[in-house]
């Protein structure tokens, strides 16, 4: 008889992909601006750092909510003792209040439709467990973060089946990708019990457009007993247009309140880990409409409640609308001009973006840098970057993407000096690059500037004779 | 259209135990504005001690404003995720435990995991433990909780090992036996025994004798030991023979070869919920010296993490190391004092509780006020007790106690005004009892 179980002695908890083992490097040997300047510079956590200075401020005019108390007295007992897994009210109004300013107002939220959980990483997994069985499967549009092979999966005994996407039509969502992931379910014999989509996505920074909003509920619509989950985590980090549509929002205009059969299957999970920078506390809640739902998740959030203490500060915080409102406008400045400052940081090198207007990080096309059009010399354009020029970035197939030569390169989590450092590093790498594959002439007297135009007008013809051939 | 576990109530919350909380919650008693209200005493909380912890926060106002020498930590913690915990926290987790339980073992801090609350500890660890349908051996009665938390979303079974008053609800060995044979017949495959020491409804403390039972049980059958010892601060007689003694140490007095096996067998729970009375903090942790089960539980922990302010405060908190131990010693002078209140109050109402030493409760014999030995019975005196005497205690039956007639009695979560009361109320009603059944024993009485 095994002595552990079968979950704790397999490996799919995916830790062993590379979107962890290029962390490992990374922390053996970090770069610092003084201590380590050789070091490897951290891209590949999307990690808002951007604003904490706003957030430090009302901390510092406020320090009675972090002292337990309220209207001069202390409330520590009662706090201390508060583990009601319906979450404090005070903090679900000001989180309910939170979300739907983030949404513009267009939608509104009931606090009692909402169970608080320590993280999205445990409302997802909570949801699971809610709303599969073993052996189920949901689908995933690829590229998708790679955390969900775990906290979909690992417990649960769930199933992912990607939905692929392709850089065709900028990854979005089409009818024959949902509907070829709906077959590869059936040929695989599992029961697909939901779509699960990122909205804004992660790792792509885009939001989901209203057609592909649209296409989801009615694709759920079309088949009984299909969820819609959308992990809307990165909501507020919506700095450009066309502007975030929450799948909230296409449901309340697209149906009435009384349409539960399709109220009763989208759910919408959230956190402020990386909209206020705040993943250290552990705050995330699943919104849904379905009472059942809700139920079951209140009572398994026993396994991951958020601390009584944080739930205080952070609904005094948020109860601050003026406060808030501030914030989240300019947090989402100081975004975009970091997602700026990286896209042109990345030009400079003859490197393109996806075109993105949210998240903490951009989706490259590193295509051209590729020695063959396979994964393995992705992992090999990826060991490069990582070991010689020293940037821990996030490779496409970690995300499952079905294309190689994609990358996940963040940029909220560092200092401006850093990024323009890493983009030095990133540009001399390219340059070498090219003039090292360059063949016939002697290079050796042209200038590096030179060459890397060249790269850059081999790599725009080949771009045009691919687009020829695609819209035949 | 939702799983079997949504949709079931395999969350086990249908039980007596709740519902007599939801009787409280629609009439719960206040000194002022509801005087004949249900007073509660089915919360294992502590309320006692919160005077010491509030005068620390007090003059440790820094640690609340997320400052470490004057300088601010927030950015710090408000980034920090990782799984392997707050370095600070956990080595004062490690002193903490080592020093309240006498220093007779040095814990260590990469043996730990910290998981949000022992709710989570448990669950992980039958994760990590069991696949869906094997079985762990739980001595009865045990805390209704684990029936959710140890089987609900794993999948794995509990069989359960009766204990009888007969011994003062001890282990032994045949009982551990015949829990196994249990499993056989079931066709379950055992995987453990999980203990909860000191015990949770019991109000005792292992002894070593029944510590050893249980390692050569686990030994003989190869399977694992959980000791949860989220009660292990509360022990209030700590004398050599009924002090608390950790599973850890015992352990580590079988210090040879031939168990080495067992050495990766044997996991602990722990919390700070009871002690320190601070439940919704969400601090709980796993101890073990299975490298694989600390390693998969760590990242198990993603699921539950404790909030980083909150590592935070605490391990300042635990880090004073003057105060912890001052605070320690009232606390449990104060849940003696309770303890005995609650035991004297009782004994004039002509009721007798377990010898105990631990805990936040007593285990309450009322078998003499049942109307037949049966749990039916039980269940009709508990209703009288919650609705007519107005106190909200748990039936054993809600424990999986195999013998009617015994009740799990709070005394740490109210005032002592409110105790006094309860017992008051308590005695009106075994007097109301008495006088009907032995009228003419009472008229007697009333002629001196």
């Amino acid at each position: 008889m095994r002595l552990l179980s079968t979950k704790a002695t397999c490996n799919s908890h995916g830790q062993d992909s590379s979107y962890f083992l290029g962390w490992q490097e990374y922390e053996k040997n970090p770069y610092d601006e003084i201590l380590n300047p050789k070091g490897i510079i951290q891209m590949g956590l999307a990690e808002n750092q951007l604003s904490f200075d706003l957030l430090e401020s009302w901390l510092a005019k406020n320090p009675d909510v972090s002292g337990f108390k309220r209207d001069g007295k202390s409330i520590f007992r009662e706090l201390a003792l508060f583990q009601d897994y319906h979450g404090l009210s005070s903090f679900k109004e000001a989180m309910v209040d939170f979300m739907a300013e983030i949404r513009g107002n267009r939608v509104t939220f009931d606090p009692d439709h909402m169970v608080l959980t320590a993280g999205s990483t445990s409302a997802n997994e909570t949801l699971m467990f809610c709303l599969a069985e073993k052996g189920d499967a949901f689908l995933l549009p690829t590229p998708y973060y790679p955390g969900f092979d775990r906290d979909l999966k690992w417990r649960t005994g769930v199933e992912i089946v990607p939905i692929h996407c392709s850089s065709d039509n900028n990854f979005q969502i089409t009818e024959s990708a949902l509907e070829q992931a709906y077959e590869e379910a059936q040929n695989l014999n599992l029961n697909v019990k939901g779509i699960l989509v990122t909205n804004p996505s992660n790792p792509l920074g885009t939001t989901l457009s209203l057609e592909e909003l649209n296409l989801l509920v009615d694709f759920i619509s079309g088949h009984k007993n299909m969820h819609l989950i959308s992990d809307e985590i990165y909501s507020g980090t919506v700095f450009n247009s066309p502007g975030f549509v929450s799948v909230m929002e296409v449901l309340n205009n697209r149906f009435s309140d009384a349409d539960e059969a399709i109220w009763d299957r989208v759910h919408v999970v959230y956190s402020l880990s990386k909209d206020l920078g705040l993943p250290g506390f552990r705050v995330g809640c699943i919104y849904s409409e379905n009472d059942t739902v809700v139920a079951a998740a209140t009572k398994m959030s026993s396994f991951g409640l958020v601390s009584s203490q944080t739930q205080y500060l952070l609904s005094a915080m948020l109860e601050d609308k003026k406060f808030t409102r501030k914030y989240l406008v300019e947090n989402q400045k100081r975004l975009r001009r970091r997602q700026k400052m990286l896209v042109s940081g990345l030009e400079k090198s003859g490197i393109k973006c996806l075109e993105s207007n949210a998240g903490l990080f951009c989706w490259v096309d590193m295509r051209h840098l590729l020695k063959s059009n396979t994964f393995e010399a992705e992992m090999d354009l990826w060991k490069r970057i990582v070991y010689d020029v020293k940037l821990n970035i996030s490779p496409g197939s970690s995300c499952h993407c079905s294309e190689p030569g994609w990358f996940r390169v963040c940029f909220a989590n560092m200092s401006e000096q850093t990024l323009k450092l890493a983009m030095k590093r990133l540009k001399s790498f390219v340059a070498e690059l090219s003039s090292s594959s360059d063949n016939g002439d002697n290079k050796a007297h042209q200038s590096k500037r030179k060459s890397l135009t060249k790269w850059v007008f081999r790599l725009s013809s080949r771009d045009h004779r691919q687009r020829d051939q695609e819209e035949r | 259209m939702l799983s079997r576990k949504a949709s079931k109530d395999s969350h086990g919350q249908d039980s007596s135990y709740f519902q007599g909380w939801q009787e409280y919650e629609k009439n719960p008693y206040h000194p002022i504005q509801n005087p004949m209200g249900i007073i509660q005493m089915g919360l294992a909380e502590n309320q006692l001690s919160f005077d010491l912890l509030e005068s620390w926060l007090r003059r440790n106002s820094n640690t609340m404003a997320l400052k470490k020498d004057g300088v601010s930590a927030f950015k710090d913690l408000a980034l920090f995720q990782d799984y392997h915990g707050l370095p600070a926290f956990k080595e004062a987790l490690v002193n903490f435990m080592t020093s309240m339980r006498g220093n007779k073992i040095k814990y260590s801090s990469d043996k730990l995991v910290l998981t949000a609350g022992a709710t989570a500890a448990n669950e992980i660890l039958m994760f990590c433990l069991t696949d869906p349908g094997q079985a762990f051996i739980l001595p009865t009665p045990y805390y209704p909780g684990f029936d959710r938390d140890l089987k609900w979303r794993t999948g794995a079974e509990i069989v359960p090992m009766h204990c009888s008053s007969s011994n003062g609800f001890r282990i032994t060995r045949c009982a551990l036996e015949q829990a196994y044979q249990l499993g056989q017949e079931l066709n379950l495959k055992i995987k453990g025994v999980l203990v909860t020491n000191p015990s949770n409804p019991l109000g005792t403390t292992m002894t070593k004798t029944e510590l050893n039972h249980l390692l050569d049980f686990a030994i003989d059958k190869n399977i694992h030991i959980v000791s949860d010892e989220i009660y292990s601060g509360t022990v209030f007689d700590c004398s050599s023979t009924t002090g608390f003694t950790s599973i850890m140490e015992v352990l580590n007095e079988r210090n040879n070869n031939n168990y080495n096996n067992i050495r990766n067998h044997v996991h602990m729970v722990y919390s700070l919920s009871k002690d320190l009375g601070l439940p919704g903090f969400r601090v709980g942790l796993i101890y073990s010296n299975n490298e694989k089960v600390i390693a998969a539980a760590t990242k198990m922990s993603s699921f539950a993490l404790v909030s980083s302010q909150t590592q935070f405060m605490l391990s300042n908190l635990l880090s004073d190391a003057k105060f912890i131990k001052k605070y320690m010693v009232e606390n449990q002078r104060r849940l003696k004092r309770r303890k005995d209140m609650l035991v004297r109050g009782l004994r004039k109402a002509g009721i007798s509780c377990l010898r105990s030493n631990a805990g936040l409760f007593c285990w309450v014999d009322m078998r003499h006020l049942l109307s037949s030995d049966s749990f039916e019975a039980e269940k009709e005196l508990w209703k009288r007790i919650v609705c007519e005497v107005g106190l909200n205690i748990s039936p054993g039956s809600s424990c999986h106690c195999s013998q009617p007639g015994w009740f799990r009695i709070c005394f740490a979560n109210i005032s002592e005004d409110a105790l006094h009361l309860a017992m008051h109320r308590m005695k009106v009603f075994t007097s109301s009892i008495f006088s009907v059944r032995f009228p003419i024993i009472m008229m007697r009485k009333k002629s001196f």
